[in-house]
């Protein structure tokens, strides 16, 4: 699957921002597919790590009502430019994803 | 949601938990997911999420904590939210919909690395209050925004 993790930062002073969209449809378990009228059971992204290198600077856990193809924003210190930034998910299904990118 | 895929999926990883530490720590587990907390997501009451989530801890209200949302949103599947605190040695962020199924939408657990800051966007069902519950020094502190909504978001 091609990643579907997209990954922006910026570093300015000894802060560095992060911005990241996860392709997902976090599906709430409450709508119908359309052609079938069957109920598209609950599928969405539980938990998300973020790592700057090897240390893991947040968690999160979500639930169901996180908007489909989530965002995410955070800040923290004590990177600099070119160091590496990873953000893993793993959803109620158990499909895991994981992304690098370059810090800005 | 189903019991007993959820034991099957948990079996499953405590399976993989054991290979991987079988090979002799050679490998290093790839992700490190924190146990996703059942009985808070699936509280319906904000009360109920807060006690399963936060056992035994009160909530004060704070004003060192601000939340960034528009006051009337159009469509409340998407629902752009920041949450900043002044407070020092921020531990954790909740954001709570009161009048969503499940209150308890999601939480950030910082390191001491970050500032306190996240933005996301949820799905806000019906006009409610919003809460996020900062975590600092082990307290936690709460700050309570209303959102009207003119399409809900519960789909």
């Amino acid at each position: 699957m091609a990643s579907g993790i997209r990954i922006r930062t910026s570093t300015k002073d000894d802060l560095t921002t992060v911005q990241a969209i996860l392709k997902h449809p976090m599906d709430t378990g409450n709508s119908r597919d359309p052609e079938t009228d069957n109920m598209i059971p609950a599928f969405f992204i539980e938990a998300v790590t973020i790592y700057h290198g090897d240390k893991v600077i947040m968690t999160c856990d979500w639930s169901r009502a996180v908007s489909k193809n989530p965002y995410l924003s955070l800040s923290f210190t004590g990177a600099k430019k070119g160091d590496t930034i990873r953000i893993s998910w793993q959803d109620s299904s158990g499909n895991t994803e994981s992304k690098e990118a370059v810090i800005q | 949601m189903n019991i007993r895929r959820r034991t099957f999926i948990s079996y499953l990883a405590s399976g993989a938990g054991i290979i991987v530490t079988g090979v002799g720590g050679l490998l290093k587990p790839i992700l490190a997911f924190a146990d996703w907390n059942v009985d808070a997501f699936n509280a319906e009451t904000e009360a109920g999420a807060l006690v399963e989530f936060f056992p035994g801890l009160e909530v004060t209200p704070s004003d060192a904590i601000f939340i960034g949302v528009h006051d009337l949103v159009e469509n409340g599947s998407v629902v752009p939210i920041k949450v900043n605190t002044d407070l020092p040695n921020v531990e954790s962020i909740a954001i709570l919909v009161e009048k969503n199924p499940n209150p308890l939408i999601a939480n950030f657990n910082l390191s001491p690395a970050c500032a306190g800051f996240v933005a996301t966007r949820i799905k806000v069902g019906e006009p409610s209050n919003i809460t996020a519950i900062v975590k600092s020094d082990g307290k936690l502190y709460s700050t309570t925004k209303f959102v009207e909504v003119v399409e809900g978001g519960c789909d």
